[in-house]
């Protein structure tokens, strides 16, 4: 500990270099631990939902519904233990540049089936008793400085015609798979405005017991293989994980990325540490004179550029780890759950090391081997 | 038996192709509790034999004893631990580490020993006192004199007591009063504590308050007794 | 002035640190060209995608084709439009489409699905949109089920070859041709005759109907003319402008990434070359005091040092370039949210974006070196001396 006061002064020496070395490392892990957050993000995504709810769709695609009917069959199959449909609305908020998701649920056995969906009891009675109310996740409250009571008017893009409902509840999602920037309605008031079509854009099935989601899933879609709408039923996870899918490479893209991002500053970074642990050749030979050994001479000069990179690491990692749940950042809707994860810190905390490693191991090793008498004649 | 021990030190330096031979053959004593002055012109091997002798530098052949240990048959992690005990090194350009204080310059070679918080600080200042640089402790090196830097080099050098100091040009670059404060020290510290000095300049004014000259000349020794009354 | 060569000489004595320098901005300048690479090669494919000769109608209020619905009627309006042109064969080129989603494997990881667009078309579609063109094979006969795919889904997704099957919304398909449409995202689209697609995807109703202007200039007015009709509720849109529309929001968020990457980046790499050139200066201090002892101005100290930052960091430039080189031309693909549909496209470096690569590559020297040159301008000699 009594060589504390000599590091200390030794990184106080160019105070403004260590702290451009400690912000340029803080810079580059803040980036590397959010782009590697997108990443994680997305995967963790595909790990969201309840394990015991599967969900059916229209084996042709995303935007084909199913016939209402569907929903009583599903319900009297063996392992089903509940039941719930929902329509896609896409309906469109004033001019249309902030988007969120809104779609049309039976209220009642969908509330049931998402525990994760929290909001006040006497919110969630007055909205299923009011047919034309709506409730929303938290974060529009935020976004658009609506209020509790309110009426919103959203335009259908598919759904035509002003749709107009009372705002009876603000839930918050337990669960960052459900959104917290969601508008829901009932599917009754859904599906009278559209002339009783009797759709539903997809079925939520509640099982009995995760292990016996295949066999259900495959029942499920073995019942209408030959119908007019055949299914295609799969775990919700399944169904989040498709989501995470069709981003494409972006994650590729963007682990790329972070890692160009984490080496280019730390090569100049390193390499700047390097050219400062240089000019000081004639200090390390006088503390060599003085009595200071090579081995302590090289954990001082280890401890100094470690006590940079971790500095740097600390408030980059610490600051991503912050910022994001402070801002409530979720990518635009895009990424619900951002965090940084704990591999990320792992990881983040060993480039430091690795920083630590390639930018004092050479100033260290120099500083160790350094031959006193030409170091001296340097110096003289 | 003599501190200091060299005997039939052969020295030389490969520069580029050439072989440069500093000593040959070089025999010396220097007793303990001595204040000798190695004089010479440039290149006759004058800082090299105090390297020699601070185990900063390993002779060619022969061998370098001092206070009884064979220092050019040290390993270096051997020597820089020996160092820290027994030598106090000077350099002419006083090698301050400009980060510290002059009370934390002065405390290095203490970090390297087994005192406490506590007897460092006492050992410290009392080596300032010496000096006579106690109300200069905190200041940074660029806040000294010439004179004060080398007086707190001096205070480096003596605060852990080593057997002998080494003292390479020290009024090098100091001013004629300077120069006078630092050699009136060493003379004080040579009578008062006792300690053996050795000091390597070509300042003949600086030599003469030496108890001992030796002139180097091309690495050959050429010993001039001292009159004793000179010494005061 | 100080002669160039002495900045060249000290850059060229410390190898080292002068690589790892360079190295570090080329990486910085690398991922900046690559990420506006993307983005311009996202934008370039929908705006290729529209032509400002064909008009797209929708139902009113649809934001994608795939929210709107059209019904036969709608079509035959529109078909006897004045402002549609005329074919060769004196037919109105008007192409009344079926747009579906349909969701596929990939050929390298068949768990991995994509929503690919299936577009029903008219035998006019190939001359409404004059920018494609069939590669190989012959187009679908009417009447038949046959299948033309986009030459970007060939590689990514099996069964896509000439004479082979692809199985969607419960039928057999065969595709009996490949379609190039000079990079756009119609590349990215299966194309069958919409009266086949009708009535296996949602029956009787078109998603849009794109037609050719007699008179390019005469947009406004058959738009007006449309939009007026009381027999139909429709929108309708400048096809290039409604798919530069539809990539705005991808395009916005992948720009967005590039300014906020690249700049953070920016900031870091300049904090290291501002430390780099810091240290440079710092140790050669005494230099720098004999240039002012022999006379040379402090303002020309200055220069002389931005210049050599500069001149380090246009050599990482240099390398930044060569390293996104290679990034020219690579397909990625992404789902296009605005539409909901999987669209591939290349990276695009273009001899601009090399350029601008550069510039901010010399910026980033001219910023870092700055400071460290200001100091050493205004150095004292004395104390630069000692």
């Amino acid at each position: 500990m009594k060589y504390v006061q000599l590091v200390l002064a030794n990184l106080g020496r160019h105070k403004l270099r260590s702290i451009l070395t400690i912000a340029s490392v803080a810079l580059a892990l803040f980036l590397f631990a959010s782009l590697r957050s997108v990443t994680t993000t997305m995967a963790a995504a595909a790990q969201f939902g309840g394990a015991r709810r599967l969900v059916t769709l229209n084996a042709t695609g995303l935007v084909f519904p199913l016939p209402l009917a569907y929903g009583n069959r599903i319900k009297a199959m063996p392992g089903v233990t509940g039941l719930s449909w929902a329509n896609w609305f896409g309906g469109r908020y004033g001019d249309g540049k902030n988007f969120f998701a809104n779609f049309a649920v039976d209220a009642e056995s969908y509330l049931a089936l998402y525990p994760e969906i929290v909001m006040p009891a006497d919110q969630k009675q007055a909205f299923l008793q009011d047919r034309t109310g709506a409730i929303i996740g938290d974060r529009l409250i935020s976004q658009f400085g609506w209020k509790l009571g309110q009426n919103v008017t959203l335009q259908g893009t598919i759904f035509q015609g002003d749709w107009t409902f009372k705002i009876d509840g603000v839930y918050h999602p337990t669960d960052p798979a459900i959104g917290d920037n969601v508008l829901i309605f009932h599917h009754d008031y859904f599906d009278e405005r559209i002339g009783r079509a009797g759709i539903a854009g997809w079925y939520i099935v509640e099982i009995d017991d995760p292990a016996h989601a295949p066999q259900i899933a495959k029942a499920i879609d073995d019942l209408f293989r030959n119908s007019s709408s055949p299914t295609k039923t799969g775990t919700e996870r399944e169904f989040q994980a498709t989501f995470a899918t069709m981003w494409g490479n972006v994650s590729f893209l963007m682990s790329t990325i972070g890692l160009a991002v984490v080496f280019a500053i730390l090569l100049v970074t390193a390499n700047a540490m390097m050219m400062s642990a240089r000019e000081r050749t004639g200090e390390i030979a006088v503390l060599k004179t003085v009595g200071f050994s090579d081995r302590l001479l090289f954990t001082l000069v280890m401890v100094e550029a470690g006590a940079l990179a971790l500095t740097g690491a600390a408030i980059g990692l610490g600051g991503a780890t912050l910022l994001y749940p402070a801002i409530k950042f979720n990518g635009a809707g895009f990424l619900p759950g951002f965090k940084v994860a704990t591999s990320t810190l792992i990881i983040g905390a060993l480039v430091a090391l690795g920083l630590m490693l390639a930018s004092g191991l050479v100033p260290a090793l120099r500083a160790a081997r350094l031959p006193i008498v030409q170091a001296l004649r340097k110096v003289e | 038996m003599a501190l200091v021990e060299i005997r039939d030190v052969d020295k030389s330096f490969q520069r580029d192709t050439q072989r440069i031979d500093v000593f040959t053959g070089l025999t010396l004593d220097i007793d303990a509790g001595s204040f000798t002055a190695l004089m010479g012109p440039s290149g006759s091997g004058k800082s090299t034999l105090l390297n020699l002798i601070a185990g900063l530098d390993k002779p060619t052949r022969g061998t370098v004893r001092v206070g009884g240990a064979e220092v050019s048959a040290m390993s270096p992690g051997q020597l820089a631990a020996w160092r820290s005990s027994n030598i106090g090194f000077v350099f002419q350009s006083f090698n301050l580490l400009p980060v510290l204080t002059a009370y934390q310059n002065v405390e290095l070679p203490l970090l390297l020993t087994r005192l406490s918080g506590r007897e460092r600080n006492e050992r410290v200042k009392i080596a300032l006192d010496v000096v006579g640089l106690a109300d200069r402790a905190d200041h940074y090196p660029r806040q000294l004199s010439g004179g004060q830097e080398q007086r707190t080099a001096i205070a480096r050098a003596i605060v852990a007591d080593p057997t002998v100091m080494l003292l390479d040009e020290p009024t090098g670059q100091l001013d004629a009063k300077s120069s006078q404060e630092v050699l009136t020290l060493l003379q004080r510290l040579n009578n008062e504590f006792n300690k053996t000095i050795i000091i390597v300049t070509h300042d003949a004014h600086a030599a003469e308050r030496a108890k001992t000259i030796l002139h180097l000349e091309k690495g050959d020794l050429i010993e001039k007794p001292r009159v004793a009354a000179a010494a005061r | 002035m100080i002669p160039i060569a002495y900045n060249v000489r000290s850059v060229v004595q410390r190898p080292v640190s002068t690589a790892l320098t360079a190295l570090g901005v080329g990486l910085v300048v690398a991922v900046f060209i690559g990420m506006l690479a993307l983005a311009n090669g996202f934008s370039a494919a929908l705006a290729k995608t529209g032509s400002s000769r064909n008009v797209l109608v929708l139902r009113k209020g649809a934001d994608s084709e795939l929210s709107s619905g059209l019904g036969r009627d709608v079509s035959s309006i529109v078909a006897a439009d004045p402002h549609v042109a005329t074919g060769a064969d004196g037919r109105p080129l008007v192409s009344p489409e079926v747009y579906v989603l349909i969701p596929l494997a990939k050929s390298f990881d068949t768990t991995q699905i994509a929503n690919v667009v299936a577009r029903g078309i008219s035998d006019q579609a190939w001359q409404v949109r004059n920018n494609v063109t069939v590669t190989a094979g012959q187009k679908p006969t009417s009447g038949r089920p046959e299948v033309c795919v986009g030459s970007r889904l060939t590689k990514r997704f099996p069964h896509t070859g000439i004479g082979q099957t692809l199985h969607f919304a419960g039928r057999d398909w065969s595709v009996t041709c490949h379609f190039t449409a000079a990079g756009s995202a119609f590349e990215s689209e299966i194309w069958g005759e919409n009266e086949q697609f009708m009535p296996v995807f949602r029956g009787e109703v078109f998603q849009s109907i794109t037609f050719r202007l007699k008179d390019p200039g005469s947009f406004a007015e058959a738009q007006r003319a449309l939009q007026a009709d009381k027999r139909m509720t429709v929108d309708a849109h400048r096809e290039s402008e409604f798919y530069a529309q539809q990539s705005q929001l991808l395009g916005r968020i992948l720009s967005f990434l590039a300014v906020m990457i690249t700049g953070i980046m920016a900031v870091g790499a300049v904090f290291g070359a501002i430390n780099t050139m810091y240290a440079a200066i710092a140790s050669r201090a005494p230099e720098i005091g004999v240039l002012l002892t022999l006379g040379f101005r402090p303002w020309t100290v200055l220069v002389s040092f931005l210049a050599e930052s500069a001149f380090i960091a246009a050599i990482g430039g240099l390398l930044g370039c060569l390293f996104s080189l290679p990034l020219n031309g690579i397909v990625t693909s992404t789902t296009n949210w605005s539409s909901f549909s999987e669209i591939a496209f290349s990276f695009r470096v273009t001899p601009a974006l090399l350029l601008v690569g550069l510039v901010f590559a010399v910026v980033m020297g001219i910023v870092g070196g700055f400071f460290p040159a200001l100091r050493a301008a205004r150095l004292q000699v004395v104390q630069a001396l000692r």
